[in-house]
């Protein structure tokens, strides 16, 4: 699993551990539908004991509403998956980055037509006043693009218009 | 609880307070922005700032031990509870003047927040790395703004100034401080306000120059937000944000 925390000092089984893997990675996000928690990111670490299981989460924006959505859509579809206790944790540290996505992940973001976000890796100096961001887009590859909006319909995303082919399309925000 | 606890709890609801009030008077432009894009734009920085306030004011209510929760603190703590920065209360005016004070704040936060993110509390220190994260596109944002507005028309330009002359007096009020901050910076919790003097002049003095905007020279405006002595506006601010909250306690939407 793409950056996940080692969780120790617990017992875990380990196949009770990869089936609940399985099902988390069959649990959407509510607002991009082709993304797992999992490949998300939001999933932080896994631990089984017997028919109880700890989800270690956390959240991708602090003020992002699908979070409580995701939260809930865990714990149905691991009871569903017969986990009789299902506890979920929430941390903060190490904040959440769209670093943490898989290339598979960012493809499956450009297949549903949602550019993916770039490699932040060491945050770098804010550049301040007006820049010009040129985001390639998911339709036609072309980089004549110009930012619409720095902010979009979700936390996670700004919108931007491709000028090669003329279709507006939403980014995915490296954060 | 210790003195340092007691300090820590007071920081901690000084954060949330100024993301509360910050955050609501932002998202007074909810289907009122100038433009659609700076209208989602707006309700995206509030939902971030409000998203902080409600972790800081979750660890003050749980460091606390009474009891409350962050909604507890938010809604049933009445005006002169509220710690945050007057400048963060003001009405929000036009929209270069939201933009504008954001900006102020942003400039602050981003090096406040750094300094946070070295805390030698560790619970502390991760909320405010990943507040930072976020702060860091609000200042990308608000600054692209005034540099458009200022640097712009005849029009934007001499009401950005406007805007900035009667917001510069209350920025005195970042770098207040009292024993609170005395005793969490002699634990290693929280940096010398004054410390965040020097970086935010410059960072904020560069930008102000490339919008062409002169800095008033004039005196800085009394303070007291975070001794919970604050202008005529708060009280109506939270009389709308807590009317709901304080009509139906308890209820669950």
């Amino acid at each position: 699993m793409n950056g996940m925390n080692s969780v120790n000092g617990q017992r875990s089984t380990v196949n009770g551990t990869d089936r609940a893997l399985e099902i988390l990675q069959g649990v959407m996000d509510p607002e991009v539908p082709v993304l797992s928690v999992v490949e998300l990111g939001v999933v932080r670490g896994i631990v089984v004991t017997g028919d109880a299981v700890t989800v270690t989460i956390t959240p991708t924006y602090t003020g992002c509403p699908a979070m409580q959505v995701i939260e809930e859509d865990i714990r149905a579809a691991l009871a569903a998956g017969g986990f009789r206790e299902v506890t979920i944790t929430t941390v903060y540290a190490p904040a959440w980055t769209t670093d943490w996505m898989s290339s598979a992940a960012r493809e499956k973001l450009r297949a549903y037509g949602i550019a993916p976000p770039h490699v932040v890796g060491h945050a770098p100096p804010v550049p301040l006043g007006p820049t010009v961001r040129r985001v390639e887009c998911p339709y036609c590859g072309s980089s004549n693009t110009t930012t619409a909006s720095e902010f979009g319909a979700t936390a996670c995303k700004s919108l931007h218009v491709c000028h090669a082919c003329r279709q507006p399309f939403e980014h995915f925000k490296a954060f | 609880m210790s003195g340092e606890q007691e300090a820590l709890v007071e920081y901690l609801l000084r954060l949330g307070d100024d993301r509360l009030v910050l955050g609501h008077r932002n998202s007074e432009w909810c289907g009122h922005g100038p433009v659609l894009e700076e209208d989602i734009a707006l309700a995206n920085i509030s939902l971030d700032l409000l998203g902080q306030a409600t972790l800081f004011l979750r660890l003050a209510g749980r460091l606390e031990g009474q009891g409350r929760d962050e909604d507890a603190l938010a809604y049933w703590r009445d005006e002169n509870r509220f710690t945050n920065l007057q400048i963060l209360e003001l009405p929000r005016g036009d929209f270069g003047f939201t933009i504008l004070r954001q900006f102020l704040f942003d400039a602050w936060s981003f090096h406040h927040l750094e300094a946070l993110a070295r805390s030698g509390h560790s619970e502390l220190a991760g909320l405010a790395a990943k507040a930072h994260k976020e702060t860091r596109y609000h200042l990308r944002h608000s600054s692209e703004w005034v540099v458009r507005l200022g640097d712009g028309t005849e029009e934007s330009h001499r009401r950005i100034q406007t805007s900035l002359d009667e917001l510069w007096p209350w920025t005195g009020e970042f770098f207040w401080q009292n024993e609170v901050d005395a005793g969490l910076r002699a634990a290693g919790v929280a940096p010398d306000p004054e410390t965040l003097r020097a970086p935010w002049e410059s960072m904020v003095g560069e930008l102000l120059g490339r919008a062409t905007l002169a800095i008033p020279s004039g005196p800085m405006r009394m303070t007291g937000g975070r001794m919970g002595r604050h202008t005529e506006h708060l009280g109506h601010m939270l009389a709308e944000m807590q009317i709901v909250a304080r009509s139906h306690p308890g209820a669950k939407w």
